[in-house]
């Protein structure tokens, strides 16, 4: 057979496909049957969040620091409870990352607050002596995409159907509904309140004076979502 | 006129033996200067704090693992496949005009896409999903890059004169194959131009911006999927196609058993796509899979190692070759490291083992003496047997080749060892308790104790990285020399002192 399949290579290319793509099948596609539902106290990001969450991926923050509590004490005593599958619900894509030059952030938001955030982030070897981590003064200067952070909300509620403007229960029983605005003006105001509520912690003058100007810079969207990591 | 031998076409073999070492510079380059940073993090700013942005270690790692993944070895594989796929097909691509410009359009594609890549990650756009960090626009790009490729292979078998495919040519189609998959169902996007909003606005924010199809676990299981396969179909398969062609013709032994290629070769392929529940252990994805990615890591010792001893036997009652040519040495220790690295995988891969090496820096050691020994070895040595049949010349300087394999050798050794005990001793005191049951250390201890081993890394590094430029030089003198070769070359390759 094999001495034939090497004389035939269409049928040779076939072959190999189908030896390869097996295992695929066996183990991916029944997962998308049950594709993680959220637990209880797991939300939909707002628009400000998400543009946070841009900020993260685009300076690959994901390179050194996980986002996946494995459930070991260690880790359970140091970053909080292990991750469960429905807390990912709302997340494209993952972030977990595969080194921990960092440490994890999963539920960062639960011990961090927005001033220590702050002052890390200008300087982080002067909050944590030895640190390796580079200084990201810039994050203080670029204005936030907005717009982009909203047509990716757009696009979760569109074409995946997070609930957004819809309540979802939350860990006290009671319920929170997520607004998502429905026009970019809309949105753009949603996020300028959350900001205002953010930038209440911070001391950073030409941030302050930004916000109040209406513009957002790129900290404080990425303080708003490391806060909601929890 | 009818006994004339064959003259092969290596036009396109040449543009691609180009980027494999510009690409290589480049990407081990940023290797060098990002390992340093972790080191001596006062290198963020080295270039300025206006431009902190975009040489800090977050921004360049990206461009470190795609230049030297997509761009230096992905350039190795095309210069083998342009030359090689001639040659064991029995057939020249200026025999076919149509293969020809397929062949230059794929190599011109490819640089544009390179640019591409360079240009969007240097900026911050990236999707985050590791190897696959390309945003939509790039991705269709790269589709057509390979389908071109694609065209180029089966065209070129379609029109072979020996009939029977040589064990490369499988791996070179399970490279096409399998790459091809798993690149599409792990970028599956939806771009965020498509989206409307509840009052009608349309195209609104970046136009090339996507939001993946899958989301938390099933997206990492998907990126999963394709990281530990990209592994498989870019550092291992098509490697292993170089070695069978190029270390039986350079030392002019036949291959040693070819029951144990045809093992190996379906053995891989059944077994290697089901490991990639390895990099996912204790994490939230199915048991079962976790359990069978663990499995399959073990088995995967067999079709591996399985090549590795088929190559090192090719070499039986012939072992005075090694020490007499350097360029016999690259391979063997290439598949040497390969039996190492897929040893030492499996290792990683079992779940005890797994809970101290994972997120550590041991990880990090493990690729890289699979990619350093067997890939980078592999690749070079290909090189380094293709130029002289290429450029007519003689090859330059054996000496120099020599100085090079044992300078990146002693590189290899420094890099796997450092990121051994950096990895390790993390992983111990991530754990560690003390007698009252509390955390025996703070993060921050556990970064402090890596300084020395990070140091040391570069050093490494950098030891590669010379002997990866004395390569290129050697190349260069050989190319520039006076043409001495008149006739095809068999076996060993003549090199100067």
């Amino acid at each position: 057979m094999f001495h034939w399949l090497e004389k035939h290579p269409f049928f040779f290319a076939v072959g190999v496909f189908v030896v390869i793509a097996y295992a695929g099948l066996i183990e991916i596609v029944p997962n998308f049957a049950q594709a993680s539902r959220p637990v209880i106290g797991t939300k939909p990001y707002t628009t400000l969040q998400l543009a946070g969450r841009d900020v993260y991926i685009k300076n690959s923050c994901n390179s050194c620091h996980s986002q996946l509590i494995r459930p070991f004490k260690a880790e359970t005593d140091r970053y909080g409870h292990y991750s469960l599958s429905g807390e990912y619900a709302y997340d494209r894509p993952f972030l977990w990352g595969s080194e921990r030059t960092g440490p994890d952030l999963h539920r960062v938001g639960n011990y961090r607050t927005t001033q220590w955030h702050e002052n890390h982030m200008m300087d982080p070897a002067k909050i944590v002596e030895g640190s390796i981590m580079p200084a990201y003064p810039w994050l203080f200067k670029n204005k936030v995409d907005l717009d982009t952070a909203y047509a990716e909300q757009l696009t979760d509620w569109e074409f995946f159907g997070v609930p957004y403007n819809k309540p979802v229960p939350t860990k006290d029983g009671g319920t929170i509904t997520v607004k998502m605005g429905k026009s970019v003006a809309e949105s753009h105001a949603l996020a300028l309140a959350e900001a205002k509520k953010v930038v209440a912690n911070m001391h950073n003058q030409d941030v302050k004076d930004a916000v109040a100007r209406g513009e957002i810079p790129e900290i404080v969207a990425l303080i708003a979502y490391l806060n909601s990591l929890k | 006129m009818e006994n004339r031998p064959l003259e092969y076409d290596y036009t396109v073999a040449k543009m691609f033996m180009f980027t494999t070492i510009v690409l290589g510079i480049v990407g081990m380059s940023i290797g060098v200067f990002i390992a340093f940073e972790l080191a001596f993090p006062g290198l963020n700013t080295i270039f300025g704090k206006t431009i902190a942005e975009y040489t800090a270690f977050g921004r360049l790692r990206p461009l470190h693992t795609d230049s030297v993944a997509f761009g230096f070895t992905l350039s190795g594989i095309w210069a083998t496949w342009y030359y090689v796929g001639q040659r064991v097909l029995k057939v020249s691509m200026a025999e076919s005009k149509f293969l020809m410009f397929i062949g230059k359009l794929h190599f011109w594609l490819y640089i544009i896409g390179v640019a591409a890549v360079v240009v969007s990650l240097f900026m911050g756009i990236t999707t985050s999903k590791e190897y696959a960090e390309f945003e939509w626009p790039i991705d269709i790009a790269i589709v057509v890059v390979w389908v071109l490729w694609g065209v180029s292979v089966f065209g070129l078998i379609g029109i072979r004169r020996e009939k029977s495919l040589y064990i490369s040519i499988w791996y070179y189609i399970a490279t096409f194959l399998g790459v091809g998959m798993l690149y599409l169902f792990n970028n599956m996007e939806v771009p965020t131009i498509l989206a409307t909003s509840p009052i009608g606005e349309t195209d609104i924010g970046a136009w090339y911006h996507s939001v993946s199809m899958y989301a938390g676990t099933n997206d990492a299981l998907v990126q999963w999927w394709y990281g530990h396969n990209a592994v498989a179909f870019v550092f291992t398969v098509p490697i292993v196609a170089m070695i069978y062609y190029f270390l039986p013709k350079e030392s002019g032994q036949a291959i040693y058993s070819y029951k144990l290629s045809l093992l190996s070769f379906w053995g891989l392929m059944f077994v290697y796509l089901w490991a990639g529940g390895h990099h996912l252990l204790y994490s939230t994805v199915p048991d079962w899979v976790q359990t069978m990615g663990s499995i399959f890591s073990v088995i995967l010792i067999l079709p591996s190692w399985g090549s590795a001893i088929n190559m090192l036997l090719t070499m039986k009652g012939e072992w005075q070759q090694v020490a007499a040519s350097p360029l016999i040495k690259f391979m063997i220790l290439a598949s040497t490291f390969y039996m190492f690295s897929t040893l030492e995988g499996p290792i990683q891969a079992i779940k005890s083992v797994n809970a101290i090496a994972h997120f550590t820096n041991w990880i990090v050691g493990h690729v890289h003496d699979g990619t350093l020994g067997w890939v980078g070895f592999m690749i070079i040595a290909a090189l380094y047997h293709m130029a002289p049949r290429v450029f007519k010349r003689e090859l330059y300087s054996k000496g120099l080749m020599a100085a090079q394999f044992w300078i990146q050798t002693l590189g290899i050794v420094l890099y796997f060892t450092s990121m051994w005990i950096a990895g390790i001793t993390q992983g111990m005191m991530w754990r560690a308790h003390d007698e009252f049951g509390n955390l025996a250390y703070s993060f921050m201890d556990t970064v402090n104790v890596l300084h020395p081993y990070y140091a040391l890394r570069g050093v490494g590094g950098i030891l590669y990285l010379t002997g990866f430029l004395m390569f290129a030089y050697n190349i260069y003198k050989t190319m520039s020399a006076r043409p001495v070769e008149e006739s095809e070359l068999q076996n060993a390759s003549p090199m100067g002192a």
